[in-house]
């Protein structure tokens, strides 16, 4: 072994060496290697296998024959979908529902914070946060319950308030208009409170001697705002406004499943619903893959945009 | 900050405006928003059956009736659901925190070889996913539907969580490791004796985040369980509460009233399935509440 190695130096040296830093670093490092395996393994089988298996969105996919037996058909199911006339309406309101959050239930949780913020009375502030804190931990199933134990048109608590007072039942969850208000307002219940945290923390930054040197100025509680604590925290609004522009195509499943019905459905159908009962509910495999994966490219194609708008304003940016 | 500075500052905070009532009295609606439906669904449940069908009770229970809680606790397949995702809830969260530990910790080590790889798989999966019937696919093709392991497989990392993690991993002093390192201790031992004793708190952070969204999640169970025996409580409240509930509100007049369920026991379900969380909220929002903040810091 030795005479072989005297005999093809030097680069066999060389390679030798190289062999054996390699296995140096193995040797000191396998442990972790042996850490990582497992987790690797789950993200390769359970998230990127899912990602090969969009391919069947081109394909006329056959439960029995499999990703490798089904025909490929091209763009067959993307022609298919954009023709369908829910196609284009289970995108809108995607965005409507989307839009009419970022437009109402962004501002709230600032609001709320810069109110929190004022607050001088420890125990109140405390007793605040603990109650509207509250609703982030409710699923939506739960919340839902809620919401037609209030809404419902016979029986619920608001028109039981609404008759008894002499007017007539308002509709909140039958008509699409009135449910739509229902559905932003059950969005700003469940994420306001939860939404201050971030805003409080950046509050928490802001140099205490600005204030007190305002104070100096005789600068009233108004002004304070607006030229301090504004300003403050005006880059975490800026990161938290981009992440969501970002999300404007995501839609969660939940919230818009549990509190749409039949008779709603020309505005609460979304994408995630939409794929739900095409994919699963109809079988329409292809078809639905189509239909997420179309959403996914899309949704991707807004994340790095508003990333890379959040960099060039010289802000942190998500990754 | 001098003497005469600060007694200024005092006189100024003990000094009530009309403003700090009036900004006392917004947040006050506000809380008092957050607890009235609670308040409500407490009323229904305990309030007798005339007392609901008149449309009597708001946040105040009209009479002081069990019963619904009686049918609910008597009714074995709430029970067993509950018990279900109790078990579901602790098996999830355990294996969860030990698969997030096992990748965090390698990935705090820069030497590693490949470490930005497997960093940029691991992001890339929460910008892009396959999506729904991909997933619902797999588990198809892995044999897991009806089977409880496929509401603990496909969610057992969370990137976010995981990142939260390395983050704080990354903040313990180096030279600690390395001292234990000179001792003779390996990767794992460092990792059990040195770091995890030292990350108790953001333990307890992910704990609680992987159990509150185990225990709230319902999406999986809809797509992968259909078997009954095997609902967990969100999925059984959504069959049992909300099937009823949408079809009362969008029956057409005249449907038979006798398959609905009666509000008293919609509530008490309602009820039934809250309050696990409510028990375990003051520690909730207190590890929460400190994740949060982590998880800003990550950048």
């Amino acid at each position: 072994m030795d005479q072989i190695i005297e005999q093809v130096s030097p680069t066999a040296e060389l390679r030798t060496a190289s062999k054996v830093r390699k296995s140096r670093w193995f040797r000191r490092d396998y442990q972790l290697y042996f850490l990582l395996m497992l987790p690797i393994v789950y993200f390769v089988l359970f998230k990127y296998v899912p990602m090969y298996g969009t391919a069947i969105a081109f394909q006329d996919y056959n439960l029995f024959k499999g990703i490798s037996g089904s025909e490929w058909v091209g763009f067959e199911n993307f022609t298919q979908l954009f023709a369908m006339s829910q196609f284009y309406q289970v995108v809108r309101n995607t965005l409507l529902l989307n839009l009419l959050d970022l437009l109402f239930s962004f501002p709230a949780p600032i609001l709320l914070a810069l109110l929190l913020n004022e607050l001088r009375v420890v125990w109140f502030k405390k007793t605040a946060q603990t109650l509207l804190y509250l609703p982030h931990f409710i699923s939506w199933i739960i919340i839902g319950g809620l919401v037609y134990q209030i809404f419902s048109n016979k029986g619920g608590l608001l028109n039981n308030l609404i008759t008894s007072l002499g007017f007539e039942a308002v509709p909140f969850l039958t008509e699409k208009n009135h449910w739509l208000f229902v559905y932003l307002g059950t969005g700003i219940w469940q994420s306001a409170g939860w939404g201050t945290i971030i805003y409080l923390a950046a509050l928490t930054g802001i140099n205490r001697e600005l204030y007190e040197a305002a104070d100096v100025d005789g600068a009233g509680r108004w002004k304070k705002m607006r030229h301090i604590t504004l300003p403050g925290i005006r880059s975490t609004i800026v990161v938290m406004l981009i992440m969501q522009l970002g999300h404007i195509m995501t839609i969660g499943f939940e919230r818009p499943f549990v509190m749409g019905n039949t008779l709603v459905m020309d505005y609460s159908e979304v994408i995630s619903t939409f794929v739900y009962k095409a994919g699963l509910q109809s079988a329409q495999f292809s078809l639905a893959t189509a239909m997420g994966l179309f959403q996914a490219i899309v949704g991707l194609i807004f994340v790095v945009g508003a990333n890379t708008i959040a960099k060039r304003m010289g802000e942190q940016g998500i990754y | 900050m001098t003497n005469s500075t600060a007694t200024a500052t005092r006189r100024k905070l003990s000094r009530v405006r009309p403003s700090d009532i009036a900004i006392m009295a917004v947040i006050g609606v506000a809380m008092l928003i957050c607890l009235i439906p609670f308040l409500h669904i407490v009323a229904v449940s305990l309030s007798t059956k005339d007392a609901i069908l008149s449309d009597r009770v708001t946040i105040w229970p009209q009479g002081w009736d069990w019963h619904a809680y009686e049918v609910v606790f008597s009714d074995s397949r709430m029970l067993r659901s509950m018990g279900l995702t109790i078990f579901l809830t602790v098996s999830f969260t355990i294996i969860s925190m030990i698969m997030s530990i096992c990748a965090a910790y390698p990935l705090t080590k820069e030497r590693l070889k490949g470490r930005s790889f497997f960093m940029l798989i691991i992001v890339f999966t929460m910008f892009f996913s396959g999506g729904i019937i991909p997933d619902y696919l797999l588990i198809k093709q892995l044999g897991l539907l009806d089977s409880l392991w496929s509401l603990i497989l496909p969610g057992m990392i969370s990137a976010f969580n995981l990142i939260i993690l390395r983050t704080f991993f990354s903040s313990i002093p180096e030279s600690l490791e390395e001292s234990a390192h000179l001792d003779g201790s390996s990767h794992i031992g460092t990792l059990i004796r040195i770091v995890l004793p030292l990350s108790m708190p953001v333990l307890a952070t992910l704990s609680l985040f992987y159990a509150v969204s185990r225990w709230n999640g319902f999406m999986d169970a809809l797509f992968y369980i259909t078997n009954s025996e095997l609902y967990p409580i969100q999925l059984k409240l959504y069959q049992v509460v909300m099937n009823s509930m949408v079809t009362d509100l969008t029956a057409q007049e005249g449907a038979s009233q006798a398959e609905l369920l009666p509000e008293g026991i919609k509530a008490a379900s309602i009820m039934f399935a809250t309050v696990p969380i409510l028990l375990a909220y003051p520690w909730l929002q207190r590890y929460f509440v400190s994740g949060v903040m982590i998880g800003a810091v990550k950048g």
